[in-house]
């Protein structure tokens, strides 16, 4: 038994990923040496190896957590044990996260979540007496008056009258209906559950996605996953990265070639790109899907991040209505929304919703039976996106606070400061963030360069990051991971750290650049 | 070539136009699908809880959702101490409130600090707060007597069903090569809803019923060589303690299973969600990863093994939060990233429900404020349960028709129930299975929704049904009663 342990112990998950072939292939040395007992018998081959395995999750990627991360977490390893670098904390710029970059969580949602989670609280005099109304009223609509039951699979039913009512104020009294509304655990599992649903045929008939080039990665993750054909469609990025419904019709054609195009995703407002669509642009978009017969998907998670004074949010579902019923009553839109992001940055909550409307009826049924299976979203997700929906309103005892704390004018304050600051940097170029909350500046990269990079067997734009990375400590995910126009190099950065700190980590990159041009002149 | 709204008017036609997404057109894996626990007639229960609300007249006044392994939807309390630690963390003004112990707030600010921005709101690494591995592999250790668990191999999940997803991993193959999965026959049918939805190829080996639903090695060699004929098994998944069917496995069969997975060279699954509900005297909960690393080489360092556990059961009951873990034993370590990879996609696990696991790995101490009313709470609950066993087991046997074999664990009853064939002919003249018939006329008749046995598997022929032991037991007495009787006049009118 002890010599068992001992050999566990030793081929036991290594420290690092870098690491990891290393040490295991010691540790498998070590042990058939210890293994005299029964010499023929070397180590077998695994049952499970990366040439054995599902291929379709070998192709998947995912760069928002990718190579590049997996780097500066070994980096901040590395400074934790005190090996000296250029920096002394490394920048988790790469993920869309406001809380772990500082932002305070809003009181009043923190408050009803304590309630909902510790009842003995509804009894305390510190909480107002509106959060303990909603919390009572969440409680009361979950099994046992306890957040720890499981919910319908669809969500608690009071939860989805309240997204209904939202969505149908945001949109100026265009009706949404509760039966129409799932509850998710973030928008990540709503998109991929819609996605696999849709997903059928072979070969030539297999089912194409149209998705924007650039994109979030998720949507060629699932792709990939569901081994479904990835069709790309690029916004113009000339144009504030605006999307041209002559290339959606270019990219359709194309596609018919090879496989069924069903399925138009957007997201809008942009991530990585950052751009709000015009509401005529929107109208085209639902035309063309209309034309085409396509499933359309509003990826609208950063519907409260809109920024620049000449935008505004036009939500699908809104438009579609207003187009008239031969729209409104055929499309089938999918639209999402999340807690992760707006003014209250919960993604560790796992919160979201989708509107899907015009189902054919027996697809709904299907839709709620795989939901099923995982049995409910996280119950205390669902809270959070409650009040989200649901908010503080005037007259109410928190409204004051609650206002105070919503106010998005730091984010746009940052947005205009990065745009600024990026495009006085010669040889990169940034278009105006008009909403989300990241850069996708474009950077020169010289030719020597991009050599450089071919013989480390990169991306020009990994190298560069990873450089950037190494020498400054900042961690930012390269234009490749989301998809770009060939011969094009990016990085996308999230506007989410204090406005100091990004200030002077747009200045540390406007130094790398420079130093970057020089060096491979 | 805008369009202009002119044109678009011209080329609107009226009328209703057929969709894009079909029951022909959709993902066929996907139509395949089914989970019975949340069937057909847990729809039905839905509609008449509707009914009686709406003030229409049944021969009774409750449905009672017996249907699903939810404790605290059936009344039980939720573990103090839990839910202060998380309150603390959700809303950390508290911390300074006199109402929390000392141990509770300590606990907090622990998982605080090792949350980004000492938020639950931020994102964690997608394998779960480094903390709360090395906690869960701690608890791991002590469970296993000392055996180490190293907390790189410990991934935390959105409930155990999210972890169960290891399986993706394994499908790869076409036609004669696509991978097979041996599952229990009974099952908890999230198994052949994953294996559908993979398009993999499930393999069914059957417990025995005569002898306590235990497992029998001869039967996974009988199921294993037909197998081979038309798939390539490739993973062996084992329930234990056993859903539906409560057993507890001996040691000598977890070693037997070892064995026979090494030899024939099978990815090992266990799923040991009700690890801490055991209930039988003489019964014994032993972790397959304590067992196989007892047995040492050739087993220990090199049968693939992932092991489940969750917060949904237990003595915690916390479903809704959706915490869970899976140890993997002996994986590849570029399969290991790989399954990293497809984790980082969906960002992280709840972090509530990552807080909530940590408490459970690691409950107060002895000597901690809380340790008395943590204890009482946590006994409280099991032996409940386990009187309700042994209740249900009772109560079912001395039914005429009905035979339940002993709940050594988990929450639910299997009993097997004797059908007239004039039923199983109106069954199937209705197109239903008969036990979900049986089922159904039960839940119109008393409004006691239980998952007839169809939904997890049965040997042809034998009828069961699936029912929890979680009602309060004065409640459940009742229950059990009421359901006999429903039997046996449901006998006497078929006959």
């Amino acid at each position: 038994m002890q010599r068992a342990a001992a050999l566990v112990r030793r081929g036991c998950g290594p420290r690092t990923p870098s690491s990891w072939g290393r040490s295991q292939s010691s540790a498998a040395a070590e042990a058939s040496a210890v293994l005299k007992v029964r010499p023929e018998r070397s180590r077998r081959e695994r049952i499970l190896t990366l040439e054995s395995m599902n291929p379709q999750v070998k192709a998947v990627e995912y760069a928002v957590r990718g190579p590049i991360v997996l780097k500066a977490g070994e980096i901040e390893l590395e400074l934790q044990r005190g090996i000296k670098k250029p920096f002394t904390e490394v920048i988790r710029a790469n993920i869309g996260d406001a809380q772990a970059m500082g932002q305070q969580p809003i009181t009043f949602l923190r408050q009803v979540m304590a309630l909902c989670t510790y009842p003995n609280l509804l009894d305390s005099p510190s909480f107002p007496e509106d959060a303990k109304k909603r919390a009572r009223r969440i409680l009361q609509a979950c099994g046992g008056n306890s957040l720890g039951s499981y919910s319908a699979s669809q969500g608690v039913n009071c939860i989805r009258e309240d997204v209904a009512a939202y969505i149908t104020r945001r949109d100026g009294g265009v009706p949404a209906d509760p039966d129409n509304i799932y509850l998710t655990t973030g928008a990540s599992d709503g998109i991929s559950t819609i996605l696999k649903i849709l997903v059928s045929g072979g070969g030539k008939s297999r089912t194409g996605v149209m998705i924007p080039i650039p994109q979030y990665p998720l949507y060629s993750a699932v792709i990939s996953e569901l081994d479904a054909i990835q069709v790309n469609y690029y916004l113009d990025e000339e144009n504030c990265w605006a999307l041209n419904v002559n290339e959606l019709r270019r990219a359709v054609q194309e596609a018919k070639d090879h496989c069924d195009p069903k399925v138009l995703c957007i997201i809008n407002p942009g991530n990585p790109t950052g751009q709000v669509q015009s509401r005529k642009c929107i109208e085209d978009v639902i035309h063309f899907a209309w034309e085409e017969k396509l499933f359309l998907l509003a990826d609208e998670v950063y519907q409260d991040n809109v920024y620049s004074p000449d935008c505004r949010f036009h939500s699908f579902k809104k438009v579609l209505y207003e187009m008239g019923p031969e729209y409104s009553s055929n499309v089938e839109l999918a639209s999402f929304h999340s807690t992760s992001k707006g003014y209250m940055g919960e993604c560790g909550y796992r919160g979201g919703y989708m509107e899907v409307i015009n189902l054919h009826p027996e697809i709904k049924g299907q839709l709620v039976k795989l939901l099923s299976v995982r049995l409910c979203p996280p119950v205390s997700g669902q809270a959070a996106m409650d009040i989200v929906v649901n908010p503080p309103v005037a007259g109410e005892e928190s409204f004051e606070q609650f206002s105070r704390e919503s106010v998005l004018g730091n984010l746009a304050k940052k947005a205009k400061l990065t745009e600024d600051l990026f495009n006085q940097v010669p040889g990169i170029h940034c278009n105006p963030l008009q909403g989300a909350m990241y850069a996708f500046p474009r950077i020169f990269i010289p030719a020597k360069a991009v050599e450089a990079a071919q013989a480390h067997q990169m991306a020009p734009d990994m190298f560069y990051c990873m450089k950037l990375l190494e020498e400054t400590g900042i961690c930012v995910v390269p234009g490749s991971g989301f998809g770009q126009r060939e011969g094009t190099y990016h990085f996308r950065m999230t506007i989410l750290p204090p406005v100091e700190k990004l200030k002077t980590v747009l200045q540390k990159v406007k130094d790398f650049h420079i130093n970057f041009l020089e060096k491979y002149a | 070539m805008a369009s202009s709204t002119g044109d678009r008017s011209q080329a609107v036609r009226h009328g209703l136009r057929a969709k894009v997404l079909t029951l022909d057109g959709m993902n066929p894996r996907v139509r395949r699908v089914e989970y019975a626990v949340r069937g057909p007639i847990v729809q039905r229960a839905l509609e008449l809880e509707q009914e009686l609300r709406q003030g229409v007249k049944k021969p009774f006044t409750e449905v009672i959702r017996a249907n699903i392994g939810d404790a605290q939807a059936m009344g039980q309390r939720p573990i103090t101490f839990l839910r202060q630690v998380l309150a603390l963390c959700v809303n950390p003004d508290l911390l300074s409130s006199p109402n929390f112990p000392d141990d509770a707030k300590k606990r907090a600010e622990r998982i605080l600090q090792a949350c980004g921005g000492h938020s639950l709101g931020a994102y964690s690494v997608s394998s779960g707060i480094q903390l709360i591995r090395e906690d869960v592999a701690r608890y791991i250790e002590r469970r296993d007597g000392g055996i180490p668990a190293d907390p790189n191999n410990v991934f935390l999940s959105t409930g155990a069903s999210d972890a169960i997803t290891v399986l993706k991993l394994l499908v790869a193959g076409e036609g004669h090569t696509r991978t097979g999965v041996l599952i229990p026959i009974p099952q908890y049918p999230l198994y052949s809803a994953t294996l559908a939805e993979l398009g993999a190829v499930q393999v069914d080996y059957y417990l025995d019923e005569e002898r306590a639903w235990a497992l029998d090695v001869a039967e996974l060699h009988r199921a294993l060589g037909q197998a081979r004929d038309h798939c390539r098994p490739r993973a062996l998944c084992v329930i234990n303690p056993g859903n539906p069917t409560g057993q507890v496995q001996t040691r000598e069969c977890i070693e037997a299973v070892i064995r026979f997975a090494f030899e024939e060279r099978l990815f090992l699954l266990a799923d040991e969600v009700y690890q801490d509900n055991v209930y039988a005297a003489g019964s014994q909960f032993h972790s397959f990863k304590k067992v196989l690393m007892e047995m040492g080489p050739p087993y220990a360092g090199q049968q693939e093994l992932a092991s489940f556990h969750s917060t949904s059961k237990g003595y915690m009951g916390e479903c809704g939060f959706r915490g869970g873990y899976v140890e993997v034993v002996n994986m590849d370590a570029a399969v290991q990233q790989q399954m990293l990879k497809l984790m980082s996609v969906r960002l992280c696990p709840p972090v509530p429900g990552q807080a909530l696991l940590d408490l459970v790995v690691s409950p107060p101490a002895p000597t901690d404020p809380s340790f008395a009313q943590f204890q009482a709470e946590k006994q409280a609950v099991l032996a409940e349960l386990a009187a309700k066993a042994k209740l249900t087991e009772q109560v079912f046997n001395e039914a005429p028709g009905i035979s339940c074999n002993p709940v050594q664990g988990a929450m639910y009853s299997f009993p097997r129930v004797q059908l007239p064939p004039r039923a199983v002919e109106r069954a199937q003249e209705l197109g239903l299975a008969p036990d979900m018939f049986f089922c159904l006329r039960l839940l119109e008749e008393t409004g006691i929704c239980v998952v007839p046995g169809s939904g997890f598997g049965q040997r042809e022929g034998t009828y069961h049904f699936r029912m929890t032991i979680l009602p309060p037991l004065e409640k459940l007495r009742l229950l059990l009663e009421k359901l006999s009787r429903f039997h046996a006049k449901f006998t006497l009118e078929y006959s």
